[in-house]
């Protein structure tokens, strides 16, 4: 059962078999012959914020806007040192349990932090995985250009873990910090078969729908800490 | 209880007059959008080429139109083979029935829902509830309206009309409320929605973009809502009209930060995600079934005007309606549409008929500020022409026609021109008791207006007269 799809599609060759009014379809302008011809990406790259070449360059940038994002972004050189940040905030906000799911630097995290935790990997409770105060994950890359976190089902624990504890933190290797949105589409592409589910996460859930002012943590987490191990 | 039909030209007249009046809410509509204007403005500065980059965007969309029939059957034949189900709706009637079968199919109660203007459209919620089920509207704003029984103000910002304290008032019906501080509303919509999230037994959503080339729905939100909506329950329905296409995922790449960026000022919203079916072998978790719901609804309609199928283009960034001059001052409920604003103008009258909402069009100055801010770059104030014209040549107003015969006929015959002259003089002076009151012909015409004294002296009598004193005066 396709509902009316032969007739939506034989109305929509027969609208289009009108040509475009050229008053109104302007496609000679230069960057319409850039994304026509030739290579799109290249000219996406040339409008977009600019990132500069240099793994420095991408961290300035990425830490610019978690500045911009109150998102909590600390450069660490081994995995003790992020352990010893995690160790703190859950003492802080008084963790109960943590989220997370089984990958390496995440496994090595939850060990060293020693509280119960709920592995989303392992087909979780949502009543259990929404009583964490906290979740820890990794991510398929972090992308400097906007400050955003990319995460898929395999890199981050599922579509939930990333969205319900209050509290979401994210290890990222060295290597994983690209530069800008096209890379990481494109590094989603070159990884094989497509997850069902992927998202770029900028910044802790936010609305601004109550008199346009800014309130963190609307539906999803309300504090986001990204840890990048230089290791 | 019969039911009063609504007529559009009439609610647009008398909603518009009495926001209009309004001052006090027009002044807290303007304040909250030029805040948006303020980071909108600055965000953009950080883009190399923000020109160049709406050119391209243009031209990505454009792409999509031209190849509007082989990319949805690309982007159909890609969620089938993830195992999603398409069901390809004409009118909102089709949708409705298909939805609540899949709903009856899953023996489904409650229905958690994230932002979607298609299912505004087709006015999903009344018949849901008609019909039984739990439904909950789970963005903030959409919740708070929905709560308060009314329509979205405006597509993005859907409860931007309303205060603090009224938004308390209404959380007040549903339990205790503490406080009427925005951070202390949003946690007491977060703690209610919870709950509902962790019962929903299916989860609707719209969809920003559908990406052919790999067969997935792009949705970008800032509050998770839609994250957990694809997330929680056990069946995900995506409806969306057939205009969202793209060509390919890496376009997501110019336009989900721009969208971002004339949506609401930010470099990239907080949640931009693609969902391409149901959960896979291997991962954790996601729902075991989902449906897209491909929606016509009048987009074929307005796809054959060669002249404005350029609307089709619209990302829904909400933009134009955040700078216009008329929706800051008439608000979003006068317009009466799912879609207000200048692009509400130019696309109903192709959705609903021309002749019922064609003084939508009327209801611009034509400045052009919707056409500079958006982001797709279409031509929206020439299409507002372009509809005044076709309602004009499709319908002559009778009135009009009569006026304009009779301009004609005095202005090719100057000695009636000339008796016009002082008679106008004496009709004006005579009505002055009369204004004001509704013996006045003219009544609602100066009702907004004063017609300044008529001079004592016409132009012609004026020259008429310098003439005869040059010709003594020598
Ligand atoms: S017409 Fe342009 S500015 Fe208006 S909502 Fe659509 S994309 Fe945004």
């Amino acid at each position: 059962m396709n509902g009316s799809r032969t007739q939506i599609l034989a109305k929509v060759r027969a609208a289009l078999a009108v040509p475009n009014d050229p008053h109104v379809r302007h496609g000679d302008t230069a960057e319409a012959h850039m994304i026509r011809s030739g290579d799109r990406v290249a000219a996406m790259r040339q409008w977009l914020p600019l990132v500069g070449p240099s793994h420095e360059d991408r961290k300035a940038v990425f830490a610019e806007c978690s500045a911009k994002l109150k998102t909590r972004f600390e450069v660490v050189d081994s995995p003790a040192a992020a352990h010893a940040i995690i160790a703190a905030i859950a003492k802080e906000e008084g963790w109960q349990s943590v989220a997370a799911h089984a990958t390496g630097l995440v496994d090595a995290a939850c060990a060293a932090l020693g509280l119960p935790v709920v592995l989303a990997s392992a087909g979780y409770d949502k009543d259990a995985l929404a009583a964490c105060a906290g979740g820890i994950t990794g991510c398929l890359a972090l992308v400097a250009q906007t400050g955003s976190v990319f995460v898929t089902p395999n890199s981050a624990g599922g579509r939930a873990l990333s969205v319900i504890p209050p509290h979401h933190i994210v290890l990222a290797t060295r290597a994983q910090l690209i530069s800008d949105l096209p890379a990481a589409w494109e590094m989603l592409q070159a990884a094989g078969e497509l997850p069902s589910f992927a998202s770029l996460i900028t910044g802790p859930s936010r609305t601004g729908d109550i008199e346009r002012i800014l309130v963190l943590g609307a539906h999803g987490p309300k504090k986001l800490t990204v840890i990048l191990v230089e290791d | 209880m019969s039911e009063t039909k609504i007529i559009p030209l009439q609610q647009f007249k008398h909603d518009s007059a009495e926001v209009a009046a309004d001052g006090d809410r027009r002044e807290f509509l303007r304040t909250a959008l030029g805040g948006y204007m303020n980071t909108r403005t600055a965000t953009q500065h950080g883009y190399q080429d923000w020109e160049a980059a709406r050119s391209g965007a243009a031209e990505i969309k454009w792409e999509a139109i031209d190849r509007l029939p082989e990319l949805l059957e690309q982007f159909e034949a890609n969620l089938i083979k993830n195992g999603t189900k398409v069901f390809w709706a004409s009118d909102e009637e089709e949708a409705r029935q298909y939805i609540l079968g899949i709903l009856r199919e899953k023996n489904a109660k409650h229905v958690i829902k994230s932002k979607t203007m298609t299912s505004e459209e087709i006015h999903l919620n009344s018949l849901l509830e008609a019909e039984g089920f739990d439904v909950v509207e789970s963005d903030l704003g959409e919740y708070i309206v929905q709560q308060n029984k009314e329509a979205p103000y405006h597509f993005v910002f859907p409860c931007m009309h309303l205060k603090r304290a009224e938004i308390k008032a209404i959380f007040e019906k549903i339990a205790a409320c503490p406080s009427d501080d925005p951070e202390a509303l949003t946690m007491f919509a977060r703690q209610q929605l919870r709950e509902k999230y962790l019962r929903a037994d299916v989860g609707i959503s719209g969809g920003n973009f559908g990406i052919a080339e790999t067969g997935h729905i792009a949705i970008t939100e800032n509050e998770g809502n839609a994250r957990l909506t694809c997330a929680m329950p056990k069946v995900h329905i995506a409806i969306m009209g057939i205009e969202k296409m793209l060509p390919r995922l890496s376009d997501l790449s110019l336009l989900q930060p721009m969208l971002g960026t004339a949506g609401a000022g930010q470099r990239i919203t907080c949640y931009n995600s693609i969902y391409g079916g149901p959960k896979k072998p291997g991962e954790t978790d996601g729902p075991e079934e989902m449906h897209v719901v491909l929606l016509d609804n009048g987009r074929t309609t307005l796809l054959a005007d060669p002249e404005q199928r350029d609307a089709l283009r619209c990302i829904r960034c909400g933009a134009c309606l955040n700078v216009c001059p008329i929706f800051k001052n008439i608000g979003g409920h006068s317009y009466g549409t799912t879609y207000q604003g200048p692009i509400g103008a130019v696309i109903t009258p192709h959705y609903k008929g021309l002749q019922e909402f064609k003084h939508l069009a009327y209801a611009s100055s034509l400045c052009g500020a919707c056409t500079e801010t958006c982001p797709v770059k279409i031509d929206l104030h020439h299409h507002l022409l372009r509809i005044r014209r076709n309602s004009v040549s499709e319908h002559p107003p009778l009135m009009e026609k009569v006026a304009m015969k009779g301009f004609a006929f005095a202005f090719t015959r100057p000695w009636l021109y000339h008796l016009g002259t002082p008679l106008a003089r004496l009709g004006h002076w005579l009505s002055k008791p009369i204004q004001g009151t509704k013996l006045d012909p003219g009544y609602l015409w100066r009702k907004t207006r004063t017609l300044p004294d008529m001079p004592k002296e016409s132009f012609h009598e004026w020259f008429e007269k310098r003439e005869q004193q040059k010709k003594a005066g020598k």
